[in-house]
């Protein structure tokens, strides 16, 4: 969920390349969900799909992400159901998604079974105490890139600031700060009668 | 006590609230397996949580971890399928109705008004995240009183690293668990 693939003007922006398997989907999808280590699968995602196999051009891909984005769901599976959905309908949607999550939940499996066996010990838990740091640390400059690249002025640290409060200070269940926000936010941004058609406005 | 069918109700709930990735529902994940259902304690969920940062894949596969802890190999498949099964039907939908819908002048309201949302929502899940992280074996006080100076420099580093070089953020964790192993002990 960090680095956002760049977009790099390609010759032609235009149809998806030749017909592609279900396997070779699925194939694609799980190397990338076993060798996206550290986050920043997208910038795999960019690699493998645009790059590697050119199933996409870099125009598509773009389009996809900004819609992943806007879903409820992770950004790296949310682009896996598209992606795989553009290339081969659903059953490339399918196979995308349940490729990229495999490698990494059977992992944490298997970090649940050793964590239930070793997890109290004082080495594991201290260890597990700076593996937390870092985690944190590593968030933080998520947010921090993101906010850098989506923030379009004073109203969105308005709407943040609410989100905070709402949920630390007031504890409000996410759930009814995000309808609230983000209905309220919405209306902030609500289409004006001059915008003759839609565009993102730059920052 | 069979505890499947909760944790299929608990995960495919949060997983609705993952606007903009995964730390948006963190506050309500501590919420409902900590407060609610006693399934992990609040340093546990940060243990989980922090190891998934180091996972391939979606970094939120540390679901997986929590079903595998809770209810054992059923617990690791069905804990999953049901965070990631509502929101994947639904970005395959919307996905498709999205495309359709690009010259709807509303579609840029709501992605310019959801933008923000996620962000609010990262920052508070992350508040929530941190100020357990950071002061970790011991309870929440309040909100700078008791935190650990040496993870507070920790993350502070890992955040400089991450903003000015390429380092891959998995051997930062990875490091700093080594480092951690023999500071905090």
């Amino acid at each position: 969920m960090s680095d956002v693939a760049a977009p790099v003007a390609t010759a032609s922006a235009g149809a998806p390349a030749a017909k592609v398997s279900v396997g070779e989907i699925f194939l694609a999808f799980l190397t990338i969900g076993a060798t996206s280590f550290g986050g920043g699968a997208i910038a795999y995602l960019r690699a493998s799909l645009v790059t590697k196999n050119q199933w996409l051009d870099d125009k598509s891909f773009v389009e996809l992400f900004s819609i992943s984005q806007s879903l409820p769901g992770l950004n790296t599976t949310n682009m896996a159901i598209l992606a795989g959905d553009r290339l081969r309908g659903w059953m490339g949607a399918v196979a995308a998604v349940v490729g990229v999550i495999l490698p990494g939940a059977i992992l944490m499996t298997l970090a649940g079974v050793v964590y239930g066996m070793g997890g109290s010990r004082p080495l594991v838990t201290a260890g597990l105490k700076g593996v937390a740091a870092a985690a944190t640390g590593l968030l933080l400059a998520t947010f921090l890139q993101l906010a850098r690249k989506t923030l379009r002025g004073w109203l969105d640290v308005v709407f943040i600031a609410m989100a905070v409060i709402a949920v630390n200070w007031f504890h409000v269940s996410v759930l009814y700060a995000l309808l609230g926000i983000a209905l309220l936010a919405t209306l902030a941004y609500r289409p004006r009668s001059s915008d003759t058609k839609p565009e993102q406005p730059t920052s | 006590m069979n505890q499947i069918p909760q944790l299929v109700a608990v995960f495919a709930y949060l997983s609705l609230l993952t606007v903009g990735g995964g730390m948006a529902a963190y506050p309500e994940m501590e919420n409902l397996t900590v407060n609610v259902h006693h399934w992990v304690t609040q340093d546990q969920l940060v243990h989980f949580y922090s190891l998934g940062q180091m996972a391939p894949g979606p970094n939120l596969n540390m679901v997986a971890a929590i079903g595998e802890h809770v209810a054992g190999i059923a617990g690791a498949i069905a804990v999953p399928l049901a965070f990631y099964a509502p929101t994947g039907l639904f970005a395959l939908i919307i996905g498709r109705l999205w495309v359709r819908l690009a010259n709807w002048p509303w579609r840029t309201s709501i992605q310019n008004g959801l933008s923000p949302t996620a962000l609010g929502l990262m920052l508070a899940g992350l508040l929530s995240f941190g100020t357990t992280a950071l002061r970790l074996g011991h309870p929440r006080v309040m909100f700078l009183v008791g935190l650990d100076w040496i993870a507070v420099a920790m993350a502070a580093f890992v955040l400089v690293m991450m903003l000015r070089t390429k380092v891959n953020p998995a051997l930062l964790v990875l490091g700093c668990g080594v480092v951690g192993a023999f500071t905090f002990r």
